[in-house]
């Protein structure tokens, strides 16, 4: 009998350590269609439901990613996966500067390595589209994208100077308990190639329809969202190997099938 | 206690499948590289191994080059025969990019349901090839590579080839996966984005590689001059 019980206990205890394993600082995302700033031709996109980290990867995460993969070590990553300011604020391979803190989000981190890091938790980057409907919360709605003052606070923090040297998880939580997407840096996204405003934005006034097959169709949905149109311009100059100070990420999984 | 050993071995085993296995890869060019302290402690001395500094306690800094120099066959950093990702040729085949290494390589991203500029990108890639002499030409490859591995399966790759008169030897079609096309569009600093079903958006853009692998110029837009990327072949594949 005491065996039965004792078994029992173990297996509550294992079960509870796996389950928090798997969903630990991660909420569930209810999947919905919503009109994003740029969509499909029809502009409603379809996001199904998926788990979000409510936090982006920190520094301290980071360092034991290296640590078990030495290829994303900066002085081993390869140039076609990374440019030369990979990791720059860190000092050696396993050691980052006295300045930065590990709780700090990491930031100087490529694509490429954004989503090695992601599929090696068995996780992935969020879609454009999943990112902005997430993003699109504030700290009561699930879409707060009518509320002035939801504009104006994210407009507030791309003034705000250095906010990359804050911690992780000093932002309000938003409706969904995800903290961060505004008001601490830039985040990866998976298909952040997609989008096509322009060429470049950084180059090209007027979307160039010699270069872009289909351009025309890709149009803007609601131009006063000025903040989220930022958010895509960016995304629009970005190159997978480009390592940025302000620029880190979060992963996101699916549900496992419906049993 | 039966009961025990049974519930031990499925959390073991529920442990060793969500380890991370994305690892295998990591001593290929380790074990040819050099190590060195970045303070010089003890003059020129290097290890074979990383590890850190016995005087300083630095960790050992892997000197630049020795890893390239000594593997000359081997692909370099810049090369995309980096990537791992698999892919399907229109005859069938399954390929690693890196099986293509050995000829200079011209690369665009197509899907063959497209209406608009592909037809024009297809053409200008058969422009090219034209305008290469056949002396050149068994040194070089033109590979077409799908946004849209759903629908460009092998046999309608080659479908499309012998509609278009492109199924040579020097041309290869391409079928991934959707995070193989993605990372490689990337590489390509390609972008897309599929508009409906049926529809994507696409850059139009011919990226010409060296034998290794290594970008060397890139076309960007329709209707554009070939010549520049013509001579690059060119001196590519003589």
């Amino acid at each position: 009998m005491k065996a039965t019980v004792f078994s029992l206990f173990t297996l509550c205890l294992m079960v509870q350590s796996i389950m928090i394993g798997q969903t630990k600082d991660m909420v569930l995302i209810e999947g919905s269609r919503y009109i994003p700033l740029y969509g499909r031709d029809s502009t409603v996109v379809e996001v199904k439901d998926f788990k979000m980290d409510i936090y982006p990867v920190t520094t301290a995460e980071y360092i034991q990613f290296v640590e078990t993969h030495p290829k994303w070590r900066k002085s081993k990553v390869i140039s076609l996966f990374a440019d030369k300011s990979y990791l720059a604020d860190w000092k050696m391979d396993l050691k980052i500067r006295d300045s930065i803190s590990e709780k700090n989000p990491i930031t100087y981190v490529s694509w490429f390595a954004a989503k090695a890091y992601c599929e090696c938790q068995g996780k992935r980057l969020p879609t454009v589209d999943e990112w902005e409907y997430v993003a699109m919360a504030d700290e009561t709605t699930k879409d707060a994208r009518v509320k002035p003052d939801y504009n104006q606070q994210i407009l507030a923090w791309y003034e705000a100077p250095r906010t990359k040297e804050n911690k992780v998880g000093q932002t309000k939580k938003n409706a969904w308990g995800v903290y961060d997407l505004h008001g601490l840096v830039w985040e990866w996204t998976l298909d952040f190639n997609s989008v096509l405003i322009t060429g470049e934005s950084r180059k090209d006034v007027d979307k160039d329809s010699n270069l872009f097959c289909g351009s025309a169709a890709v149009n803007a949905t609601d131009l006063m969202n000025y903040a989220a149109f930022m958010r895509y311009a960016i995304r629009g100059s970005l190159k997978a190997k480009y390592s940025m100070k302000n620029l880190g990420f979060r992963c996101v999984q699916d549900l496992k099938e419906q049993r | 206690m039966k009961h025990l050993k049974i519930i031990l071995s499925t959390f073991v085993l529920l442990v060793s499948l969500t380890a991370c296995n994305s690892n295998t890869s990591k001593h290929t060019t380790a074990d040819l590289a050099f190590f060195q302290c970045p303070m010089q402690c003890e003059g020129n001395k290097t290890y074979s191994k990383e590890g850190s500094c016995p005087i300083c306690k630095m960790d050992l800094k892997q000197l630049e080059g020795t890893s390239k120099t000594i593997e000359t066959d081997d692909i370099s950093e810049a090369s995309i025969f980096n990537l791992t990702s698999k892919w399907h040729t229109e005859e069938g085949n399954e390929i690693l990019l890196k099986d293509l290494k050995g000829k200079t390589l011209v690369v665009v991203m197509i899907y063959t349901s497209c209406k608009a500029a592909c037809p024009r990108l297809v053409a200008d890639m058969r422009n090219i090839e034209a305008k290469i002499p056949a002396k050149n030409i068994n040194n070089v490859q033109f590979a077409l590579v799908s946004i849209d591995p759903e629908t460009d399966t092998p046999q309608r790759l080659k479908a499309f080839a012998i509609e278009n008169e492109m199924d040579g030897a020097q041309w290869t079609f391409l079928q991934g996966t959707e995070s193989g096309v993605r990372e490689f569009a990337n590489v390509l600093s390609v972008k897309y984005k599929e508009i409906s079903p049926i529809d994507f958006s696409h850059s139009n853009i011919i990226s010409v590689f060296n034998a290794k692998g290594e970008l060397q110029y890139q076309q960007e837009g329709l209707g554009v001059e070939n010549k520049d990327t013509i001579e690059t072949i060119l001196q590519l594949s003589h």
